[in-house]
């Protein structure tokens, strides 16, 4: 067992990483379902929407028989010297991504669509190429977009436990995160260290949402 | 001269034009809502694709498979809605085109915003422009791109009377003072005879008419020269369809006249 710093900057840095990597994943998802004419694009929509309604223990199982030792998935990091990915941090943050992924997707799928066609048409005619309007119109003003889906997809990763617990299996220093922490802490009947990590927990997670709200009240007025 | 031709379908809707105007001056494309007035102007800026071909001063923007996309031409657009970009200030809009077309600040731009008033609202909020701040806005930012051709939708009718009003002069001295061919939608007929060299009578997607305004009217008989002109066209049938079609009070006003015209047997 590691001390409750080394815990607690575990699960920072996983949900930091988690955070960056959807970001980058998310933007161009999000955009694609934002614009896709297809219906068939709404068949990857409920792809990504899944982790919100399938048990995380569904999620973790498979996950960890696809980064397992005998998931063709690995053969070619195998050829590599990398056995698995389960009980690894690198596991821990591809089930992450996968976990959290609607929780950034839909934020920024929500921003491309509000903002309609027009002000991209607007900067084609002022000459911008695809890439220059997507930098300099879109990704602006779709920014409060970003703000809740980096904010949810940090939140989101701090507080799972049941993918963490099927992928990571709570090894101190690797994959040991707080709220495995706080289970581990209740069966041992450490109530005092459990008190402690869940007030912290609850007051982070009060503090999401309250600023989620704040930004929304703050960015969703309506324009004259 | 700008030579164009399209014809299909975009959704529902279906165009059939053809036309070729000198590249100068103010092209008004006037007709009733429906009639494909911006269908033809988003086919120019290239916003919209249908088959055809497109020439302008000799450059060809499309033909066969060949199609510029619209960052690749030389265009300004103003749209209805002025379409300014809210995360940046007046300015940062005015400039957006004008730094892709590798030009800044020089006495050009500081021109373009004299001549729309500009100067007191460069540092301004998008968000706290009025509606006629807006349009003036969207029409300097089209302009400071350094487009070979102007297009416009329907600038004024988003507007209320008063900033109608404010901003029309503006657009006027702009027709009158650019070097470069304007095209000008709306379904206004005032607008359309004091702003325009020639209009382009557009009605179910095809151009029914072309009518030479500048160069057979003096400005004072303009509108009542407009009405006959358009008794003499026969073109009765399209005046009624304006009422119909619930048209802006003006062109329905007129086309009433046209029709009585018509109907009192007057000719020139």
């Amino acid at each position: 067992m590691s001390g409750i710093a080394d815990i607690v900057w575990l699960t920072l840095r996983l949900a930091g990483v988690t955070t960056i990597i959807l970001l980058l994943v998310a933007t161009p998802l999000a955009w694609w379902l934002a614009r896709s004419r297809f219906w068939w694009s709404e068949v990857v929509g409920a792809l990504v929407a899944l982790p919100i309604v399938l048990p995380p223990t569904v999620l973790g199982f498979y996950l960890l028989i696809a980064l397992g030792p005998h998931s063709i998935l690995m053969a070619p990091l195998q050829a590599l010297g990398v056995r698995t990915l389960a009980f690894t941090f690198t596991g821990l943050v591809i089930g992450s991504v996968i976990y959290s992924l609607p929780f950034a997707v839909q934020p920024l799928r929500n921003a491309f669509q509000a903002m309609g066609d027009r002000p991209l048409e607007a900067a084609a005619t002022l000459r911008a190429g695809p890439w220059d309007a997507f930098l300099t119109v879109a990704v602006p003003l779709a920014r409060p977009g970003f703000v809740v889906a980096a904010v949810l997809a940090f939140a989101h990763t701090v507080g799972e436990f049941g993918v963490v617990l099927m992928i990571g299996g709570g090894i101190p220093g690797e994959t040991e995160v707080l709220s495995i922490e706080i289970y581990r802490l209740v069966e041992a009947l450490e109530w005092g260290q459990a008190h402690l990590i869940a007030g912290c927990l609850l007051a982070f997670a009060f503090a999401v949402v309250l600023s989620l709200l704040l930004l929304d009240r703050r960015t969703g007025r309506p324009r004259p | 001269m700008i030579e164009a031709c399209f014809k299909g379908r975009l959704g529902d809707f279906s165009l059939d034009v053809e036309l070729s105007t000198p590249a100068s001056g103010v092209t008004v494309l006037f007709g009733p809502s429906g009639s494909g007035k911006t269908t033809l102007l988003r086919c120019l800026a290239g916003l919209a694709r249908l088959e055809g071909r497109l020439t302008v001063t000799g450059e060809i923007w499309q033909e066969g498979r060949l199609f510029l996309a619209p960052h690749r031409r030389r265009i300004g657009y103003v749209f209805q809605d002025a379409a300014l970009f809210e995360h940046l200030n007046v300015r940062g809009n005015l400039l957006y085109g004008r730094r892709r077309a590798g030009l800044g600040e020089d006495a050009e731009f500081d021109r373009v915003v004299g001549l729309l008033g500009l100067a007191p609202l460069l540092f301004r909020g998008v968000a706290k422009l009025s509606g006629g701040e807006r349009q003036r806005v969207a029409i300097g930012r089209a302009l400071l791109s350094d487009p070979r051709l102007l297009l416009m939708d329907e600038p004024l009718a988003s507007l209320d009377a008063a900033r109608k009003a404010e901003v029309a002069p503006y657009v006027e001295r702009l027709s009158r003072e650019a070097r470069i061919p304007i095209f000008y939608v709306t379904h206004d007929i005032t607008e359309a005879a004091r702003l325009g060299d020639r209009m382009l009578m557009m009605r179910d997607g095809c151009i029914v008419d072309t009518i030479e305004l500048k160069t057979q009217a003096p400005d004072a008989v303009e509108q009542d020269w407009l009405v006959r002109r358009l008794a003499q066209v026969g073109a009765d049938e399209l005046a009624a369809e304006f009422v119909l079609s619930g048209a802006a009070p003006t062109v329905a006003r007129l086309a009433v006249e046209a029709l009585n015209h018509r109907v009192n047997g007057g000719r020139d």
